[in-house]
Formats: structure tokens, sequence, C-alpha cells
């Protein structure tokens, strides 16, 4: 069933074609730095390219030039980029207006902050309709509508009227199709369009974006840092590194046999879900603009490099199957073997091990009483955020606590680190300490014991301090350490974390993004505690980055015995680390058990829609989308959380009856009306019949 | 045009280090040179013009009533003869003392307070909210009359009451930057560590709304000078003969006609002071990457 | 949204009753009462006892300002401390002064600063701009007295075009006020102006920058198209409350400018009733100068919510 996702025409015609470009800018010492150095490529009618690359690799500049747009402070050093033989840097103000949103339409990043927030969803896309296409005033409306059922946005009729605050990203992200596609472009520029959805909603948006391709024959430039959403909607893929096309090919020679040692790397470093080992690290971070030497950009990260890669700069050259490649040794980058991961599968952890800690009936509530409520001393009865969560984390166990936005995971770590009020329910910490819900109420080796690593190292780390000073407020409250003894201290935990000693009087600002992390991974394990809360840890971080800091987090438990609560929307890093899984929908447990478990059959529905969703570097796997991606607001009062979307609904006794928790032998729980045999053979049945290429859901019994 | 925070300029000591490079972005710039280079100007003379100032201030001579600029009087003299030249030199001092200090003052009660709440919210910072609103509400002429007619207008009273009045809108300046600052991962950090609450406005809080205070500081001083020489204009404030700006353009009013030269060096010499100090908070704001006209004027 | 209103609309009581709890206290806190101020130097004895009686001085103070504050509201402020002339009638004519000056310079004020203010955004850092601002920096930043003495000393003193001074009694008609206040205005729309440019300025710049506005470039908005359909609606919203908070700080500035030009306006006769401890008078003026000021931040949130879609569709939110 996966067939090329367009054929593209016989004797291609360019569309776009790019010669030599550089763009940079000039920095505040006067120096020209490069953000895009000389790019050749052509983009031609009908055909869907995906360009990606990490942040800082110049992929959203290049698709931004290809409209002769530059933002601020850019310039073209060198080189032309045309439309249809138009020199698009050369064009008057007129002829560009013309073709942008017209013939080259482009569908932006974060939509909801895309569209301007005073017009109405009618009167935005009514613009482009009206600027770019010969409809007459009169026929506008009904287009307009045509146009938001072709995005498969229900109710069309009322969401012109609409706001675009009023719509959910996802459907903002489709209204932003609508409009790209109002001037009938021949080409759709997407810059990083399903980033920041969630995963069921992502994989709508990716499906819509292939059929839209398939039907109108648009040909599509598809920028993103995700190789599996790239892998899904593109037949040529190009890799950028440093501001360089370093490999270009169709879509399955560069997935399967990349003959680039970066994109190698690259696909090595993401976590697989049928995969339960951990990603393979690439060392090192880019070159910032202007600081590549005489050589190849990616030299000081390449196990192969020699002294030739140092001294000359690589040029494209064709390789292999028809791949273009900027590498002096491509081929014998194409005989080695794929990298793959040393790290051994899990152990699972016994199921007698004593818990650190057991979360039991616990509900927490964001609604706050209103002064009246408070005044009268009424309770407020709404549905709590999240509600009849138990779980027992084991000591030295990773558990991973999985869900989309909204669905309770970092709450439910909130209300463990004691910054949120708990409504009803026991945290009980050890073997029977009782954990109050407030922060301030527990005792110093309480806090100590517990520790918290967050999203965002630019957020966590306060830039107005050094990294000794951000490593020390941990020693100095726990441990009382103070001179030597506190910088001693402070440097053994930044070798643990594989950073010198020398990182001690940098500010936050001078790191990278994985170094940031690594601070506050090591700040964490300055308490020497026995529970670290992750928090989305990974989620900022590039792929490269990411698996090195998994690397590290599985490292540090193994040397300590540490525990992690691993919360995470993206189910293969959570297969990569976690020896347990909690699957949470609207602040409702619906599964939890051991991971292998979880990722097999039979699944929760929701788990199973969340797992059909979930996109793969891999051109032979295909999404399954069985599930409306309809964000629901508040979590149901009775009954099922998930019968709403369920694709699996019974019947009226969802609605109404909370499900039971099944659970088997193992230690696994489902928490459905249906039979847990039911499932397995609903579920087998479905994965039979439908995608027989699928590799991702295995069979029970491994 | 980028700013200081994300730039990687401050090293080893940051503190020293970042007041000299912001000095530094502060000169770099034509206005911001102009207003430095102003202000610098302008505490020099208030501290040195009393050892070389020509004539005595309070020098009273009928002969010498209102003449025009000469080579002894390069000002010319007011109506009581007194030589203008020596009394715009002086005629700061008292303003810029008074507010030199309350300064300080308002900012570092206003800014605490601002901080504290911030943190706190809840309750109290209602109430606290409102009552900086009701306070708001006043004009500043008013508030300032007013105390000024209770308390007198010696410099031991107007101090404080600039301290006080003019440390109110600085409770919410600083309540929402510390808003802002609050809601950030390594503040719910510490807070998960369990830090003492003094500890994380002392250590995370203040660091990071420092700026904004200094900004809000800058701006403070000149509304402070405004309103010390408007009291004074009016004659509210210091008392005649002490050598006072408002206080000397109020005088020169009734001989406008034909002495105009007696209103033209104290308004040189206010605006010249105000406008300083104004292209400063201007640079300091554009070199800590906040801007300040986006903030209202309270 | 009606919900917020009502919010907004009580905390605007709650601040007005503080203020007037301020203001109460902190006349009472003045040396002496109306009836030393009165009687002058025979303010002693039976005398000053009686007088006290009759005005009713001699209650707890709790019990004077709930009469005070309920006799305010019905518009009642009493009577002058040194006679029988109700501060109602005085304060009226004065206030109706004050807002013709006030009124005159926003109406001149508010177009002209939108106009500079998105004039200097769009064309930012260039000359005209720097031009522009840098003279709005002069004229915000120098003390009212000082640039209505400049502009008195221009127009009146050297170029003899406009009057320097307000002759007009207190009661006269607009008609005849209006061509005094032109230098009055002047000097009060200047300085207004300045701070309202500057913020519409920095609106204006922050809206370009959005990705919105990226973004209609990008689908080939003609430029003054973008300007008008997407920049301005978003860049003028959030000026509306800057505007009203600007608006209510400048009324110190407009007492300043009345003594200047000798203009029989309500902040004259502030100073005159502060300089006589005509303390009724004091606590009438400030109370509607402190409503003035709830009243156009009232009125800014109120236009807010029914210009701001955000604001106004709250409740099609909520689930």
């Amino acid at each position: 069933m996966t067939a090329p996702v367009t054929t593209a025409p016989v004797s291609p015609a360019p569309l776009i074609e790019i010669e030599d470009l550089s763009i940079g800018f000039t920095s505040r010492s006067g120096a020209t730095l490069p953000i895009l150095r000389n790019i050749d490529l052509t983009i031609n009618e009908g055909e869907t390219v995906g360009l990606v690359g990490e942040s800082g690799s110049g992929k959203s500049t290049l698709a931004l030039a290809m409209m002769g747009y530059l933002k601020g402070g850019l310039r073209v050093l060198n080189g032309a980029t045309s439309f249809r033989d138009r020199n698009t840097f050369e064009l008057s103000t007129q002829e560009l207006e013309q073709i942008r949103g017209g013939e080259l339409a482009l569908i932006p990043q974060n939509a909801g902050q895309s569209l301007t927030p005073t017009l109405r969803i009618g009167a935005q896309i009514g613009e482009a309709l009206k600027l770019h296409s010969r409809i007459e005033e009169a026929d506008c409306p009904a287009r307009v509508i045509e146009l938001l059922s072709q995005v498969r946005l229900p109710d069309p009729e009322q969401l012109v009227e609409r706001y675009p605050h009023e719509l959910s990203g996802g459907q903002q992200q489709r209204v932003a199709i609508a409009m790209a596609l109002a001037g009938e472009p021949d080409a759709l520029l997407l810059d990083e369009p399903t980033t920041g959805l969630d995963v069921t909603t992502q994989a709508h948006v990716l499906e819509l974006l292939r059929d839209l391709a398939a039907n109108t024959g648009t040909a599509m430039v598809y920028v993103s840092h995700d190789l599996g959403a790239i892998a899904r909607v593109s037949d040529r893929i190009v890799v950028m590194y440093a501001g360089e096309i370093v490999l270009e090919g169709n879509s399955r020679q560069v997935l399967r046999t990349p003959v680039h040692p970066y994109a190698r790397g690259l696909l090595a470093s993401i976590p697989k879900l049928a995969d339960a080992r951990l990603p393979v690290a690439m060392d090192g971070r880019p070159p910032s603009p202007g600081g590549t030497g005489a050589g190849c950009a990616f030299a000081d990260r390449c196990a192969l490099a020699e002294a030739r890669c140092r001294a000359e700069q690589p040029l494209l050259q064709k390789a292999q199957g028809g791949q273009t490649v900027r590498c002096h040794l491509q081929e014998e980058v194409a005989h080695l073997a794929m990298p793959a991961s040393a790290t051994a599968e899990r152990t699972s952890i016994p199921d007698r091990t004593p818990s650190v800690l057991d979360l039991d009936d616990v509900a927490i509530s964001y609604a706050r009483p209103g002064l009246l409520d408070q005044i009268l001393g009424r309770q407020s009865n709404a549905t709590p955020t999240v509600d009849n969560i138990s779980i027992a984390i084991r000591k030295g166990e990773t558990i991973g606590l999985i869900g989309e936005s909204g669905s309770g995971k970092s709450t439910i770590l909130k209300a463990i680190a004691g910054l949120l009020p708990t409504k009803n329910g026991k945290i009980t910490f050890g073997s029977n300490e009782a954990l109050h819900s407030n922060v301030d109420k527990r005792s110093n080796d309480q806090l100590r014991r517990i520790q918290l690593i967050f999203q965002n190292p630019d957020d966590s780390l306060n830039p107005r301090h050094t990294i000794a000073e951000i490593l020390a407020q941990p020693l100095r409250l726990y441990f009382g350490l103070t001179g030597d003894d506190l910088r001693a201290r402070s440097e053994e935990l930044l070798e643990r974390v594989r950073l010198g000693a020398h990182y001690l009087e940098r500010l936050p600002s001078q790191l990278s993004g994985g170094e940031k992390q690594r601070v506050a991974v090591a700040r964490a394990f300055a308490a020497d505690p026995e529970l670290v809360l992750c928090d989305e840890v990974t989620s900022a971080l590039d792929v490269s980055v990411q698996a090195a800091v998994l690397e590290l987090l599985k490292q540090l438990q193994e040397d300590q015995g540490t525990t992690y609560l691993f919360v995470s929307h993206d189910l293969a890093v959570v297969r990569a680390l976690a020896d347990r899984v909690a699957v949470l929908y609207q602040g409702r447990l619906c599964e939890i058990g051991p991971a292998e478990r979880v990722y097999a059959l039979p699944s929760h529905p929701y788990t199973e829609v969340l797992l059909g969703a979930v996109l793969e570097p891999d051109p032979d796997t295909a999404p399954v989308l069985t599930a409306e991606d309809v964000v629901e607001l508040s979590p149901v009062a009775n009954g099922c959380s998930f019968q709403r979307r369920c694709p699996r609904r019974l019947g009226a006794i969802c609605d109404s009856t909370t499900p039971p928790l099944q659970s088997d032998d193992k230690g696994h729980a489902i928490r459905c009306h249906i039979p847990r045999e039911e499932l397995l053979a609903l579920q087998s049945q479905d994965h039979a019949q439908g995608d027989a290429t699928s590799p991702r859901l295995t069979q029970p019994g491994l | 045009m980028t700013s200081l925070s994300d730039t990687a300029v401050a090293g080893q000591k940051p503190l020293l280090v970042r007041a000299a490079v912001v000095i530094g972005d502060i000169v770099s710039r034509p206005s911001g040179l102009i207003g430095f280079g102003l202000v610098v100007l302008h505490i020099f003379l208030a501290i040195a013009s009393p050892f070389f100032v020509p004539y005595d201030y309070k020098e009273v001579s009928a002969q010498l009533m209102l003449q025009a600029p000469s080579a002894e009087h390069w000002f010319g003299t007011d109506h009581l003869g007194r030589d203008i030249f020596t009394r715009t030199l002086l005629g700061g001092r008292e303003a810029l003392m008074v507010t030199a200090i309350a300064t300080p003052i308002a900012v570092t009660w206003g800014g605490f307070l601002g901080v504290l709440f911030g943190l706190l919210g809840g309750r109290f910072d209602d109430v606290l909210m409102r009552v900086v609103d009701a306070f708001l509400s006043l004009p500043w002429i008013l508030v300032m009359l007013l105390a000024v007619v209770i308390f007198g207008s010696s410099s031991q009273v107007l101090i404080p009451t600039l301290g006080f009045f003019y440390g109110i809108p600085v409770i919410r300046i600083a309540r929402a930057a510390t808003h802002d600052v609050v809601a950030r991962d390594f503040v719910v950090a510490a807070r998960a560590r369990g830090q003492r609450k003094m500890t994380i406005i002392g250590r995370e809080l203040l660091p990071n709304v420092l700026d904004v205070l200094m900004v809000e500081g800058a701006m403070r001083w000149s509304w402070m000078l405004l309103a010390f020489s408007s009291l004074s204009f009016l004659g509210f404030g210091v008392s005649p003969p002490t050598p006072d700006w408002g206080l000397m353009i109020s005088d020169s009013r009734g001989f406008m006609s034909f002495a105009p030269w007696a209103a033209l060096a104290p308004v040189v010499g206010l605006s010249s002071l105000i406008i300083g100090i104004n292209l400063t908070a201007d640079a300091l704001a554009k070199a800590m990457g906040i801007d300040r006209a986006q903030k209202a004027p309270l | 949204m009606i919900q917020l209103l009502l919010r907004r609309l009580f905390l605007g009581l709650i601040t007005i009753g503080l203020v007037s709890g301020i203001i109460f206290v902190s006349v009472e806190a003045l040396p002496g009462d109306s009836c030393t101020a009165f009687l002058e130097r025979e303010a002693e004895g039976k005398r000053l006892e009686n007088c006290r009686n009759d005005l009713g001085l001699n209650r707890p103070a709790a019990v004077r300002y709930f009469d005070w504050a309920g006799r305010a509201l019905q518009g009642d402020f009493g009577v002058s401390a040194n006679g029988t002339k109700s501060i109602a009638d005085m304060v009226g004519t004065r206030l109706r002064n004050s807002l013709v000056l006030a009124l005159a310079s926003l109406i001149i004020g508010i177009p002209l600063a939108i106009f500079l203010g998105i004039v200097t955004a769009l064309w930012r850092d260039r000359q005209l701009d720097l031009w522009i601002s840098t003279i709005a920096i002069f004229a915000m930043t120098i003390p009212e007295f000082v640039s209505a003495t400049v502009l008195i000393l221009i127009f009146s003193v050297w170029l003899g075009w406009l009057p320097g001074i307000v002759i007009a009694p207190a009661h006269a008609p607009i008609s005849q006020l209006l061509p005094e206040v032109i230098l009055p205005i002047i000097a009060i729309s200047m300085v207004m102006t300045a701070h309202m440019l500057r913020m519409v300025r920095t609106s204006v710049i922050e809206v370009m920058a959005s990705d919105y506005v990226q973004m209609a470039r990008l689908k080939g908005v003609p430029y003054w198209q973008m300007v008008f359909r997407h920049v301005l609606p978003n860049a003028l919203l959030p000026a509306i409350n800057v505007i009203a908070l600007t608006v209510a700080w400048l009324l110190g500035g407009v007492v300043v400018i009345e003594v200047v030009f000798n203009y029989p306006g309500l902040g004259r006769l502030m100073i005159d009733a502060i300089s006589d401890r005509d303390l009724p008078v004091v606590q009438a003026i400030a109370l509607i100068l402190a409503l003035i000021y709830v009243g156009v931040n009232l009125s800014a949130d109120l236009l807010t919510m029914i210009a701001n879609p955000r604001l106004r569709t709250l409740h099609t939110r909520k689930s």
C-alpha cells in the first residue's frame, strides 16, 4: 500500500531553480557570516521534495528565499533563485505580490501566530481569493467554504465567522492550508507545518497534504527537522547541514542507504517504535555561521574524517544509485553498515521491587473556586483535570508517562513535586512516608530525594547565573557545601554529565542546547536524588542531541540506581528508555504495564490510535488513522475518558460507566469495557488486513 | 541592535563586566552618548560649581537689576540684580541632591514590594494592587502639593515624600516584571527544590528584574525632577533666595517681555538635565533589551 | 465578556472608594481645619467651638467621611470654607473650562499621535523617523511649565501672535475662551502627542515583526492593504489602554499649564484652594480628578473589549 507519493511527470519541467545561492548577514563585528552556502537545487513541477536539517541548518531561510523573501538583516551574497525562469530577487514588488500566494504559496510553521487575530477566517481566505483568483466577488464566500471542506474542516459555514483564536491548533493549520490553496498554486512551500501539533493531528494533516499533492499535482517543498514526517510526504529528500546541501536523493535511498555520514548519524539517532534500545548519539554540535573551516563542515563530528576532510571542502558529486553527496569519502560510507545501537535491551525490573513512590487515586483540579464560592465555603464541583491516577513507581525503574497535550502528564509531575495541590488521593514516598501536597511543608530530605528536570533548559536555567552558581544551589541547600568542597563536587558533577570543569564560569547563554540540558541534569543529580521527574526533557532538543541526553540519563541510572518518571509525548523516545509505560488521556489512565506489553497488542483503543499515528523515517510504513483528531476541551464527567473519539466504542455503557481496569499476570492493565481477548482479536485482525508491511505493532508474547 | 541578554558578553565576573558593557553600549549610541554626557556634566557642576562661580548667588543689587548679558554677567542679571550665570550653575544642586537620594529609595522599596507580591500572588496581592491603583488615580501634582502643605518643603521632607510616592508606580512595574519571571522554569525549579522565599527573591527573581528596575529608576528620576521643579515653579518648593531653576523661571515670567534672558538660562539648565536623563534611560533600555516605549508612563 | 466588564466596573468602584478614603485622610492630616482657616486669628475658644459645631467638625472622623462621601455621591460637595459659596457651583464652571482645554488637546493630540506614530514606525530608522522621534523626546520630557514658558516667549513676547495669558473670566462662554487658549492647548497637546506617538510607534513596530504580518506579505497582500487590514487593527488595540493611562497621567500637567497661563480651570482652583487651606474644595477636586482617571481607564477597557475579538468572543470559548 505504499506506492510512491506521486508519480513525477515523464519529462519534469523545472519550476524553481536555485543556483549557487549564498545568503548571510553582517555580524556586529562587521564580518559577513553565511547562513546558506552555495545552494544548487531544482524543484520540478508536481514534485514533492523534503528539506531536512537540524536547527540552524538554514532550511527555512532557503524555503523563504524561494519566495524572494529574506528575514530582517539577511542579504543575498551570491547566486540566484528563479521561479519559472524569472529571477525572484529581481522581480518588482507587484510581480512578487502576484507570485506570492498565487503561483507559490506558503504554509507557515505556526498557523496560530500566522493568522491575523483581528480578521475572521472567512475574510482571511477571501482576501487570498480576491488577490489571486479570477473568481467573481459574489462567488467568493461559496469558494471559501469549498476550500475549507477541501481541507476536511467540519462545519465550514460556521467556521468562516470564527476568529483564529477560537480554533484548535490542528484547525488553524488546516485554515492556513486552505488559504494557501486559494490561489491554486503551482508549488506549496511548507515550513515545519506540523511541528507543535499532537501526534494524531500531525498524522491527519500529513495525510491531507499527501492527498492534496496527489489530487492537484501541486509541487511541494516540505521543510522539517522530522525525518518521519518528511518520509511520509516526499519523493525526494534534501539533507542540509550548516547551510549546505550535503545529500540529495530519492526518499527510499536517503532513508535506507544514505551515503553521507551526517545523514546516517541522523537516522541512527532517531528512536524507533520497534526498537527498545537507545538510539545512537552523534557527538559534537554543528558549526555556527562562519565557523566552518577550510574543509568539510561536518568533519569535526565525523568518525571517518581524514586530513583531506579538514583541509579541502568537498563538492557535491554523484554517488551510488543516483544520490548527490558532498563528501570526500562517499564510497567508503556506502559500504559501511548503518550505525547500530550498542546498548542492550532493557532488563525488566522485578515486580517485587519495593516502590519509591505510590500514587493512590490521585485527583488534581486546576479550577480555582471563585471569590463568591470561597466566601460561602462552597467546593467547586468541576470535573477534575486529572482523576483516579494510581501508579506505583518501583525503585530503579524508568516509568514512561505518555499522552498528548491536555493529557495531564505534566500536571501529575507538578503534583508529585508539590507544586500543585491534589484534590484527592495520596502520594506515598518510600515505604510509608506520606508526601505533603505542598512543597513548603515537606522535609529537606524529602525535597532532596525528588528532583525535577524540565523541557527547555533555556527556561530552567537562570540566565543571570554562571553554571557554578546553578550547581551550587542544591549543593548548598541540601548538603551545606561551601568553598573547596563545593567546587570539587561541582566539578565532579560536570564530569559526570561529560562537561569539563571549565564550564563552571560560563553563563547558560554561552552553551549549546544539549550542553544546557546536561547542566540541568547535573543540577538534578547534585541532590543525589532517588526519584527524578523528567518533563519532556528531550523535546526542545535536536534529534542528534536528544540521543546523547537519553544515553546520559541511562548511564546515570545504571550508576546510581535512580528512578525516573519520564513524561513525553513521543512514543518512540519512551520506548527507548522506559521499563514500564502509562498512557494518559485527558487526565485519566488508559493503560499501564511493562513497555513491551503496552507497545504490543492488545492495546487500549487510545494507545492503538496513538501508536498508529506515529511517523517513522521509513518509506515503507504508513500511519493508521482510526480516530478523528478533534481536540476536546474538557474531560468527561462520567464513563470512559476516551468515549468521544473511540473507534471501538461499544455504546451507552462507555458514556455511563467508568471501565474496569483489566490486568493480566504480567502487570499489564487496560481500562476498557471490551474484554482483553476480544480487543486482541479485533486489533490483530485489523492489522493483518490493513497494513501488512507495518512492522511497528508486534504480536504479543515477545 | 541585538540585546545584551542574547549575546554572550558577560564572562568571568558577570556583574562588573555587565555594568561596563552596558555603559559601553550606552555611549556607543549617539543619543546615549549625548544623554550620558549631559548627566555626567550636570552631576559634576552640582558638585564643583560652588568652588568656581563668579558671584555670590544671593548678592542683591539695585543698580544691576535685569541687565542684559555682558562680559561681567554672561547670562545677565535678574530682577534683584543677582548674577544669572551663578544662579543657573547652582540652580540644579538642590533638585539633583533631593531626587538622586529619593530615586534609589523609591526603586528599592517599590521594587522589593512589587517582586514580593508578584511572587506571593493571591489575596494580599489583590488588595495591594487596589491600593496602588487608588494612589495612581490621583494626579501627582495634587499628591505632592498636599504633601508639601502638610509636611513642609525642606529636603528632609521632600526626600522621603518623593521616595514614597514615586515608589508606588514602581510596585506595579516590578510586579509585572516579576510575573513574567515567576512563570519560568528556573523559578519553578527553585520552588520545587524547597528554596526559601527570600532566597528565591534574592537569587532568582531580583537578578532578572534588575534591568527593568534600573530603567524604571532612571525614568522615575526624571519625573521626580519634573515634580520638584514644578513645585518650585508653583511656589510650593524651594524657598528663596536658594537658587533653583523652577523658581528662577517663575520669577522671570513677570519680566519676560523685556528681559527674556532671565528665563532662558534656567530653561536650558533644567531641560538639558531632564533630556539627558531620558536619553540615557532610552539607551539603557535598548542596551538591556527592554523597550521602554512599551510601558505606560506611570 | 459581561462578567469581565462587571469585574472591571467593580474594581473601578473599589478604587474610587479607596481614593476617597485616602483623600479624606490626607486632608484631615493637614494642619488646621476649615474653621481655623475661616476665623484666622480669631480662631480661639468659644468662637472656634461654635464654628466647629456648626460645620459638624466635632463628630468622629468616620462619621464625617461617610457623610461627605454620601453627599458627594449626590453631587453635593458642601460649601467652601471661606464663605457660603456652593462648591458644586464653583467647581462646575472650572471643570467645564478644564474639560475644554483637555478635550481640545485630545482632539488635536490623538489623531496626530496616531498618524505620526504610524509614519515613524513604517519609516523606521529613516531620517524622518529620527527627526520626529527626537523632537518627541524633547516634547515629552521637558516640564510643562518650561515648554509653556518657551511658547509664551516665542509666540507672545517675540512674535506677538498669540496672547500669553488668559484674561477671560471663569464663566465666560466657550466662544470667548477658545481664542485665548490656543497656546495652552499647544503646550498640553505637545506633551500628550509625544507620549502617545512613542507608544503607537512601538506597537506598530511590534506588529510589523509578527508572524501574521510576515504571512500576509508572503500571501502577496499589497503593502498598504497589509498596513490597513493586518497591521493597524492589531497595533492600535493595545494602544487604547496605554493612551488612556497617559491621558490620566497628564492631568497633573494640565494643572501646571493652567497656572502658567492663568487659565480659570480646575487646576488653578485647586492650587488656590490648597494655598488658602480651603479643604472641602481640595477634597472635591481630588475626588473629581480621581473619578476622571478611573472613568477614562474604564472606557478604554470597554473600548478594547468591543474592538478585540479575543475578548469579545470570550463566551464562545467556554466549554
